[in-house]
């Protein structure tokens, strides 16, 4: 931010003007546009239709389905991720820059190689599924299974969320902490974890809602039976299927409503934590 | 946010990104082969589902061959392949196709809904306009491990059924529809416990995937179930793809699955393809065409040139047909695969 925006003052970097329209255009084109569609759809239902079709019994199965494996993966996410970044940033051994690399192999993997992959791998006598079969658990076509893939494609917005931070931290506010005798729990709690809590926070937040909209690598790995694993993406593209653009709409419309608010709250937690910070 | 003067420069961005972002999107395809015809050549687009591609494949080049003789004129055609619903869609927000050559009549009547094919198509080729035909098998395991025969063996506890969801894929609502003519029969007439029967084969789905090939991938490749209820045609090339590990059942009662096939009128019109596009049909009942679709394991329409290939398909096979037996697909769709109807029902506890 810094030099932008000051009324009156000459700013450094110029073409305000021009990045301003383009972010405009940009975001209407993009965000802004695509989410009215769904609202001109609606606009041709009446509210009680609307209401019927985002809570029939088998969409409000699949909320639960796709809110508590996001939710799972997005908590696994956060602790891994936040572990992976340290790794990455503190500790230097060869191979660091590949493995750096690696992380965001789940952003560039076309979503349905990544399900198909997973899928294999999970099943009963696979490389990962067969670990589990002793233990009566199997991955593929399952919720479980549906959580691994949402681990997958989230993994990557916790570490690169964290990242910045832990390089910004530096060791030196840790060997201070340690110098004043503090434990290295204490100096973990209450040294790093603050510093970092705000940047895993919006990456739980990103994994949180990802995984909400994520079909491609989900669908070939849950089974899709209804009650038990079909994930509400899915619903909608049922839905389409058929023909009925409306419920599809009208469920699209609570998805948006879900991943808002789960934005939304991690905003306002990082506020009230930045705050406290700062008295 | 500060927004400061200069609405003209923001104005302009905004056309600037505007019209970078629209030019991206219109490429077409273009890849005519030039020849000193006579008449320009012209380029045709056919819009299909999955299981078609190898069948259309083959069936191009003899078209292209049969209208350069005819019409001294070159075609290019432009294939697509995907769900029929999905391909169905496509076309219906703007994919401008002269043929579709889809799994189900009820993804064209939704054409037909939606203006861009008159009605009657159903009759404008011969054979409802279907000029080629499949039905539902069962493929299971090398050597049958669990002994099945007919419907009433893939019911019982115990075995792991893999069928794609009707709800999303068009060859799923024939697997539907085929188990129900069977339990129908069976129970000679009786809804509930047809519904029964069906509720049991679906208690037996493991995996319920989104559409025909998804299902294939999920048996063949992963090895997932006992039996896959599929498409003879998707059937016969898993068979001829990883031989001597697959075998194909057939039951005794199944549906005779019509893809039909029409010209999109409205699109044909614009682009001044409809005597081609018609040609184009018309050809896949000529003996050429119907032997390459026997070949590419689809039962041709042309009884003769079916029994040439007896020794591939089952023909004692007794076939249920979707007009005579469920009233056609608008009426069964109703019944069976609309929100709360009866496949709803059976998933409910």
């Amino acid at each position: 931010m810094g030099a932008f925006g000051k009324r009156g003052k000459a700013r450094v970097i110029p073409g305000f003007g021009l990045s301003m329209g383009i972010t405009v255009s940009m975001v209407s084109l993009i965000v802004i546009v695509p989410m009215l569609s769904i609202l001109v759809i609606l606009s041709g239902m009446s509210l009680a239709d609307i209401w019927k079709a985002a809570t029939e019994r088998k969409v409000l199965a699949a909320y639960w389905v796709s809110l508590s494996a996001s939710f799972i993966a997005a908590v696994v996410n956060s602790v891994f991720g936040v572990i992976l970044a340290w790794c990455l940033v503190r500790y230097k051994f060869p191979g660091r820059r590949l493995l750096d690399g690696f992380i965001e192999l789940p952003f560039a993997l076309p979503t349905a190689v990544a399900g198909i992959a997973l899928t294999t791998l999970c099943l009963p006598d696979g490389w990962i599924g067969r670990l589990f079969t002793g233990f009566g658990i199997s991955i593929s076509y399952t919720r479980i299974g549906i959580t691994v893939a949402l681990i997958f494609i989230g993994i990557p917005f916790v570490v690169r969320s964290v990242q910045p931070v832990l390089e910004k931290l530096g060791p030196e506010c840790e060997e201070a902490a340690q110098m004043l005798g503090a434990s290295k729990t204490r100096t973990f709690f209450k040294v790093i974890f603050p510093e970092i809590m705000p940047a895993a926070l919006t990456g739980f937040g990103l994994a949180f809602a990802r995984g909400l909209g994520e079909y491609g690598s989900v669908i070939f790995i849950a089974g899709n039976i209804p009650y038990k694993t079909q994930i509400v993406p899915l619903l909608i593209m049922s839905k389409l299927e058929q023909f009925n653009y409306g419920d599809a709409a009208a469920i699209a419309l609570v998805m948006i409503l879900f991943s808002f608010f789960i934005l939304f709250a991690i905003n306002l937690a990082q506020s009230k934590i930045s705050k406290a910070e700062k008295g | 946010m500060k927004k400061q003067s200069k609405p003209a420069r923001i104005i302009i961005a905004a056309l600037a990104a505007a019209i970078m972002l629209s030019s991206i999107s219109g490429c077409g395809q273009t890849s005519a082969s030039a020849g000193q015809s006579p008449k320009a050549p012209v380029e045709i687009t056919n819009v299909s589902y999955d299981p078609t591609r190898e069948l259309y494949e083959a069936y191009n080049k003899v078209f292209q061959a049969y209208w350069k003789a005819e019409a001294d004129q070159d075609v290019t055609i432009v294939q697509s392949h995907g769900g029929s619903g999905k391909q169905a869609r496509s076309v219906l927000e703007g994919n401008e196709a002269d043929v579709v050559t889809l799994a189900l009549e009820y993804d064209i009547a939704e054409l037909e809904k939606g203006g861009l094919i008159e009605p009657g198509w159903v009759n404008e080729f011969e054979k409802n306009s279907a000029p080629y035909t499949s039905t539902i098998v069962f493929l299971v395991r090398k050597d049958n491990p669990k002994n099945i025969e007919d419907w009433d063996d893939i019911v019982v506890p115990g075995i792991e059924v893999i069928t794609p969801d009707p709800k999303t894929s068009g060859g799923a609502r024939w697997n539907f529809l085929a188990a129900w003519a069977f339990a129908l029969k069976l129970y000679s007439g009786d809804e509930a416990q047809t519904t029964q029967f069906l509720k049991d084969l679906y208690t037996n789905v493991s995996v319920l995937d989104s559409g025909a090939r998804g299902s294939t991938t999920t048996f063949v490749e992963n090895g997932k179930g006992d039996v896959l209820l599929a498409w003879e045609n998707e059937a016969f090339l898993s068979l001829k793809e990883h031989p001597g590990e697959f075998e194909i059942v057939t039951p005794s009662v199944s549906i005779l699955a019509q893809p039909s096939v029409a010209i999109v009128d409205e699109v044909a019109k614009k682009r001044g393809t409809e005597e081609i596009a018609k040609a184009y049909l018309q050809h896949l009942y000529s003996d050429e065409a119907q032997k390459l679709a026997g070949e590419n394991y689809y039962r041709p329409s042309n009884t003769a040139i079916l029994q040439e290939f007896s020794s591939t398909f089952d023909l004692s096979l007794e076939l249920v047909e979707i007009d005579k037996d469920f009233g056609g697909w608008e009426a069964a769709t109703a019944k069976f695969f609309a929100d709360d109807a009866i496949f709803d029902q059976i998933y409910e506890q």
